[in-house]
């Protein structure tokens, strides 16, 4: 199709077609695109079909058309349980009857599956990720995608059913396809669909392995502690490092989802920084080490959470701005304010992985009307098409300066800090461990 | 921006509310004379009440306005009420269980969504609940309330359609079709897919025969399913009951010179209803419907007794009504009208109002210089020394008066 600096080592978000002169694409985090594509932002989309059934799962209206797969990244989204749960298939789940919690980063689809199946009692946790790391001890189910059921079994866990059959798919806007000439895009697709061995099959995932046999320890632990993945994942494990805490499985080479410590009464485990929050506040977890943005977002949400900030860290410093396009002819929120108030902007889109802290601050500021887009990662790229104004996080603002934004307010500074169930705090033996946890923490900070 | 109501709300307006207000009369009226007793649930309930087996089917679950209350972290989702039975049966089992008997009646809006959003999603309906007591009876009193209501709101052409879940249920059963396929073609038919059971031919001719009769034939009497119970013989003894207890209420029905249709395909989403289920139609517009659901109160861990309800469905109703005149007509309508906006003038409408008001009078200040047709009485505030002039617009008559007791002597005439 001509376009070309699209791979995945490339930031550009922003790409041309050389072939078509009418084409140009965008690069969006998966998840975002199905949505995207349906609210007529976009003609055509790439994305896993998963993605695409839990939009449908919900919305079953949306203007989305999906048009064919492409025959590549080929899994499937399934339902698994821990082996030692107990239960080895649907018949031995619907036997035991209580209230289910099923973890998932598709909890459309989790909650289609529980109500085919009747369950009677259920509650579905959603995750940004890491969904297999979750069963048995802090959910009873999760619905999780994965390339085939082995890769299932070698992660401990029971394949109990496939929901659906996943590989990357174009999909398209009702609309577009109904009114818009896309024939010389589409044919392109249909002559690759058509010639199969042409498709490159994407490299294997690499899916980090969790040790069956620490999992029956979990419960025994008095203190269960989640460390961070991802780009927290590096300072984290310095910093532990320099208090002297020996945690093995979780380095900047190494991700083992259940790590270990030498103190026997702690167990670990590596979740998204994201779901921390949440995770502490229904007792899954009495510590976290996650950023200040992630406490602040679960907390404008759950006022009266019983998660609360421990210990600021001081590491992983990131401020939470509010940002909009260079071409904005305004330089802070009163002239944003005063914009809208003219008439000359009549609905303000904020793009925002932070829907809790964007919709307390717009209130807080007397913007009004906005409505925010909730976005999964990269919504830097909203801007200005998809969206006016940006509330994310920014190191040192040049990812911000690069796609064209400038800053127009900081809302805070936010750091690594531990926090803590307030129950736990109050719980006898816990409270000990805790602290002596807090005071090693504290060697840390300069 | 465009100050718009939310897809598929609708806003009540004063004519709407007068036809919403005399159905609710209606309602209240009857329920009252048949000793039940008004509840009120709150419009928040989790939403593992209503996923409680047995209780909503999954595509009505799939339709409901659930979310997380601010206090939701431990992922406890709450819902809109999506149904009015549920919720009232959680009532009587947190506050009344101790009674042996319980005859609700609420008037109450449910949420559902609806994709388009033409139709309602919110939808109001009057609901009455029999909670304990004997089955026939209770049945037979729930169906005659239902229907004595819709006879006060004088709707034409009214039909009354009985089917019974426990012997729709049992005909399922009787196929033996096997677990996950039952399931099936259980789903299809509560989602109101009747075709599924004419497909789901079974291995016994007598059976085809019998699925084809309830399928094909309207019944006007318990006699029709007498002939139908004698051309079938091997079947469970759940079929047989729950034909025994169809005829029983029938035959009841018969000597109360109740009319009606009975139609098995008649009753959809009646997942909790365990015995007989009704339908009111008025014309071809479903106006109300309900049924027994013993099942639902043990389900939701309370204790095993019997229940029985119904609910009529105010939005298609309303359309239905012709608009019906306010109590206080056009004839007694009286408006005081200061001459002038003068401190005194103003204060001595306001006096002149209350006096009347009273005495019982419906009586409004005029605010605008225009004078709207639709009042009897006008009655001019001025400076004079007799400070009233009362004008009779139906006599064309006018005349001054001195005091509020005079005007109320003139009106009492």
């Amino acid at each position: 199709m001509g376009i070309k600096g699209y791979s995945n080592k490339t930031r550009r978000y922003r790409l041309q077609s050389r072939r078509f002169s009418c084409l140009s694409a965008k690069v969006f985090q998966e998840k975002d695109i199905p949505i995207q594509v349906a609210i007529g932002n976009y003609d055509l989309g790439i994305c896993g079909l998963d993605w695409v059934e839990e939009l449908l799962a919900r919305y079953p209206a949306s203007a989305l058309v999906k048009i064919s797969s492409l025959n590549y990244g080929e899994g499937g989204v399934y339902a698994v349980a821990s082996y030692q749960a107990g239960i080895s298939n649907l018949d031995g789940l619907l036997a035991k009857r209580y209230n289910w919690r099923i973890v998932s980063e598709y909890p459309n689809l989790a909650q289609v599956f529980a109500l085919n199946l009747r369950m009677k009692a259920f509650k579905i946790f959603p995750v940004w990720g890491a969904a297999e790391v979750y069963p048995p001890d802090s959910a009873d189910l999760a619905i999780l995608w994965a390339r085939n059921e082995n890769e299932i079994k070698e992660q401990s866990l029971v394949p109990l059913m496939k929901l659906l059959p996943v590989t990357a798919f174009l999909i398209a806007n009702r609309e577009s396809l109904e009114n818009k000439d896309l024939s010389q895009i589409l044919s392109c697709f249909s002559n690759a669909i058509a010639s199969r061995n042409n498709v490159v099959t994407s490299p294997s995932k690499v899916i980090a392995r969790s040790e069956a046999t620490k999992q029956s320890h979990w419960q025994a632990k008095e203190i269960k502690l989640a460390l961070p993945d991802g780009h927290q994942q590096l300072p984290t494990a310095q910093f532990l490092k320099r208090v002297g805490l020996n945690i093995q499985g979780y380095t900047e080479e190494v991700l083992n989802r259940r790590p270990s410590s030498d103190l026997d009464w702690l167990g670990i485990k590596v979740i998204r920084p994201q779901d921390m929050p949440l995770q502490v506040a229904n007792g899954n977890f009495d510590l976290a080490i996650t950023g200040k943005d992630w406490l602040l977002e679960h907390l404008y949400r759950f006022p009266s959470s019983p998660v609360k900030e421990l210990l600021d860290l001081g590491f992983g410093m990131v401020k939470i701005v509010a940002a909009v396009s260079q071409d904005m002819p305004i330089t802070d929120v009163a002239d944003l304010r005063s914009l809208i108030q003219s008439g000359k902007l009549t609905l303000l889109r904020v793009a925002s992985e932070y829907v809790n802290i964007a919709d307390k601050y717009l209130r807080d500021n007397y913007i009004n009307p906005y409505k925010v887009i909730p976005t999964w990662g990269a919504s830097e790229v909203f801007l200005p098409e998809d969206a006016d104004l940006l509330i994310d996080n920014t190191q040192t603002g040049e990812t911000l300066a690069q796609h064209d934004l400038k800053v127009i307010a900081v809302l805070f500074e936010s750091t690594a800090c531990l926090i803590g169930n307030k129950d736990s705090l109050d719980f006898p033996g816990k409270k000990e461990r805790i602290e002596f946890l807090m005071q090693t923490l504290r060697r840390g900070l300069s | 921006m465009e100050s718009k109501k939310c897809k598929g709300m609708r806003d009540l307006l004063p004519e709407d509310m007068v036809r919403f207000r005399h159905i609710e009369d209606a309602f209240r009226n009857c329920c009252g004379k048949y000793g039940y007793q008004e509840v009120r649930t709150p419009t928040l309930e989790y939403l593992h009440l209503f996923t409680a087996a047995g209780t909503l089917t999954p595509s009505m679950l799939g339709k409901v306005y659930s979310f997380l209350d601010w206090n939701g972290w431990s992922g406890e989702r709450v819902v809109l009420r999506p149904d009015g039975t549920i919720p009232v049966a959680r009532l009587y089992i947190n506050n009344l269980s101790e009674h042996e008997i319980a005859k609700l009646f609420y008037v109450t809006n449910i949420f559902a969504f609806e994709e388009t959003g033409r139709e309602n999603r919110e939808r109001w309906q009057c609901g009455a609940e029999f909670l304990g007591g004997t089955k026939l009876a209770a049945d037979a009193e729930i169906i005659s309330l239902a229907k004595e209501v819709v006879h006060k709101l004088a709707l034409a052409n009214i039909r009354l359609q009985l089917s019974h879940a426990g012997l729709v249920k049992a005909l399922i059963k009787e196929l033996k079709l096997g677990p996950g396929k039952e399931a099936k073609v259980t789903s299809r038919v509560l989602d109101g897919d009747w075709q599924a059971l004419m497909e789901a031919k079974s291995t016994r001719p007598e059976l085809d025969r019998l699925l084809s009769l309830l399928l094909s034939l309207k019944g006007k009497s318990s006699g029709f399913l007498q002939n139908t119970k004698a051309l079938c013989q091997q079947v469970s003894s759940d079929f047989k009951s729950s034909m025994e207890d169809f005829i029983n209420i029938t035959t009841l029905l018969d000597s109360l010179s109740c009319n009606y249709e009975i139609d098995i395909t008649a009753i959809r989403g009646f997942e909790y209803y365990t015995g007989i289920c009704f339908q009111l139609l008025a014309d071809k517009e479903k106006i109300g419907g309900g049924g027994r659901y013993d099942d639902l109160i043990p389900f939701m861990s309370g204790k095993n007794i019997p229940a029985c309800g119904f609910a009529l469905y105010i939005d298609p109703i309303m359309k239905l009504l012709p608009l019906v005149g306010s109590k206080e007509g056009t004839e007694s309508r009286i408006l005081i009208k200061g001459e002038e906006s003068t401190l005194e003038i103003v204060r001595t409408c306001f006096t002149l109002a209350q006096s009347l008001r009273e005495a019982k009078r419906t009586v409004e200040i005029a605010f605008t210089e225009r004078e709207p047709s639709n009042y009897r009485w006008v009655i001019a505030v001025t400076k004079k020394p007799s400070p009233f002039v009362l004008i009779d617009r139906q006599q064309k008559q006018r005349r001054d008066v001195a005091s509020a007791a005079e005007i109320l002597n003139i009106l009492g005439r």
